[in-house]
């Protein structure tokens, strides 16, 4: 009897994501335009930016995330959430709002937690990302994200990483923060599901174990 | 977001060089090759992303250099550069020190996330709020179009919109920092491409919608805000700044109140009070002003100032609740100071 799955064609079928749909067409297109205007590629940084424009097609630049420098091909018009989750797979930043409203795009700029999706790949310039997929050390969990499992802080799960981030950047610079402190940390964090409560209790109770 | 190229200016000089429009004269009436300015980008990537600006080369001005700095001096008063951001300010001691009613503006507007990347100068040039303006499907006056969709009476949604000067178009200013900028006073730096300067006082800096419908300030397209000055504040200067948001966690305005008062004992002796949320640019109320003015600061004149302040209100179909709102929020503004 022939098995679905040994199907040739529904095989490849299944190869193709849609995020690796979407880089594909980004990368195609980066391509033509880098033959067309003849342009090589270029670092971002170290171009002098008197008198000269970028873009509008793609170019590479070079990005430091979560502690190793990537090369990528972006657009000016790529936003740094894009260019994260399309360009560099780490899918751990999610966009829901995409208008900096719900923050689950949180990502730290420079240990700054910022919208992903509200800047270009450009803004980042020679600042470091640092993603949800930075967050844990040597394959250790961070104190925060242990909480959240243990005081179950997640529902449907999509604000968690913008949540978590929040979290362990209030923890980290804040060794004693008081319930207001938690809740002001999160103002930015939309969660539908109303996972608030275990949120703060998870966050109050890993900065207990920080110390 | 449509195509568009990024110029990385290195000056104020070079950035001037290169713009040739402005956000609210593209929205307005949009032109094939606008060259706009961004800082933080916050409004302006909203406005990319609805598709409703289109623009085809953006001039990041975020990094200019000199344009970050914020410094105080007790006689001079208070410089705060134009790229500095919502969380510089709100962390800077002084400015708490100084000028409280700003640091809790500050403190209340948008999220931790924002705040760490929205500049003062965005801040106050943002566009306004009102769904319809920033709706692709509803061509309002602010668009060019021929009707507000937010004033009719049976269809417009307007529960966040104007009560006080809501003559033509009814939004609110989006910016509940300038209302807190206006009270104590503030004045603007723009530089322009000919290389001359002018400060123009916060009150001029805004232009109401009677005025020109196509914009909000007074910003043209070879214009950059560079700074925003604060006079020196004397011993007797008192500030204070609340904020009524529909939800806990942060909200756009629905009613903030700032008030800066030299105070004498328990009198007033002057007082700026100015409201946001209330009209197409933030409100100076002048009747709240002459009414607190010379008299104990207590809840009776607390009151009445309060209600001098909504003697001209004319609520819309749907937030006359603003006028109570008010009323009660620029008596308690007025009690902190005591």
């Amino acid at each position: 009897m022939e098995k679905k799955d040994q199907d040739p064609k529904s095989k490849s079928a299944k190869t193709i994501s849609r995020r690796g749909f979407i880089r594909g067409a980004g990368l195609s297109t980066a391509g033509s335009v880098l033959l067309t205007s003849n342009v090589l590629a270029l670092d971002y940084k170290e171009q002098p930016a008197v008198g000269k424009a970028f873009g509008p097609g793609a170019m590479t630049i070079k990005m430091k995330v979560n502690g190793t420098t990537k090369s990528l091909s972006v657009e000016p018009r790529t936003t740094l959430a894009s260019a994260l989750r399309d360009h560099l797979e780490l899918t751990g930043t999610k966009v829901v709002c995409d208008r900096g409203a719900c923050s689950a795009c949180t990502v730290y700029l420079d240990g700054k937690p910022v919208n992903a999706c509200m800047m270009s790949a450009l803004d980042v310039g020679d600042k470091e990302v640092t993603t949800i997929e930075g967050i844990a050390k040597n394959g250790e969990l961070h104190p925060v994200q242990e909480a959240f499992i243990e005081h179950d802080a997640s529902q449907c799960g999509y604000c968690t990483p913008g949540m978590v981030m929040s979290c362990v950047h209030l923890v980290e610079n804040n060794p004693n923060p008081s319930l207001e402190d938690v809740k002001d940390a999160t103002r930015g964090n939309l969660c539908r599901c109303g996972t608030y409560p275990h949120v703060f209790k998870a966050t109050l109770a890993a900065a207990k174990k920080t110390i | 977001m449509n195509k568009f190229s990024w110029y990385e200016a290195k000056s104020v000089e070079d950035a001037l060089e290169q713009v040739n429009s402005t956000v609210s004269d593209e929205l307005y009436q949009s032109s094939e090759k606008a060259t706009i300015f961004k800082s933080g980008g916050i409004d302006v990537f909203d406005w990319v992303k609805e598709g409703l600006l289109k623009p085809q080369m953006i001039i990041n001005i975020r990094n200019i250099p000199g344009l970050d700095k914020i410094s105080y001096d007790p006689k001079k008063g208070l410089r705060i550069g134009s790229n500095v951001t919502l969380a510089e300010i709100a962390s800077d001691q002084e400015i708490k020190n100084q000028y409280l009613a700003l640091h809790q503006a500050v403190n209340h507007a948008a999220t931790p996330q924002l705040r760490n990347v929205s500049t003062l100068g965005g801040n106050i040039a943002q566009r306004n709020r009102c769904w319809y303006f920033r709706s692709v499907d509803h061509n309002c006056f602010r668009k060019g179009g021929d009707r507000c969709f937010a004033r009719h009476s049976k269809t417009g949604e307007n529960e966040n919109h104007a009560i006080l000067d809501n003559g033509s178009c009814v939004s609110v200013h989006a910016s509940s920092i300038a209302t807190a900028l206006m009270a104590f006073n503030a004045s603007v730096v723009i530089a322009n491409a000919e290389g001359k300067q002018k400060t123009v006082p916060m009150d001029d800096f805004f232009v109401s919608a009677g005025e020109d419908m196509a914009m909000e300030n007074i910003l043209q397209a070879k214009e950059i805000i560079t700074e925003i000055l604060l006079p020196p504040p004397s011993k007797n200067t008192k500030s204070s700044y609340i904020k009524q948001v529909a939800r806990e966690s942060y909200d756009w305005s629905l009613a903030d109140v700032a008030v800066v008062m030299e105070v004498s004992g328990n009198a007033c002796k002057s007082a700026s009070i100015v409201l946001g949320a209330a009209a197409p640019v933030p409100y100076r109320s002048v009747e709240a002003q002459q009414a607190i003015e010379n008299k104990t600061i207590n809840s009776e004149n607390a009151t009445a100032a309060a209600k001098a302040a909504m003697a001209k209100a004319r609520p819309l179909s749907k937030n006359d609740y603003k006028v109570p709102l008010f009323v009660s929020t620029i008596t308690q503004t007025i009690l902190e100071i005591s």
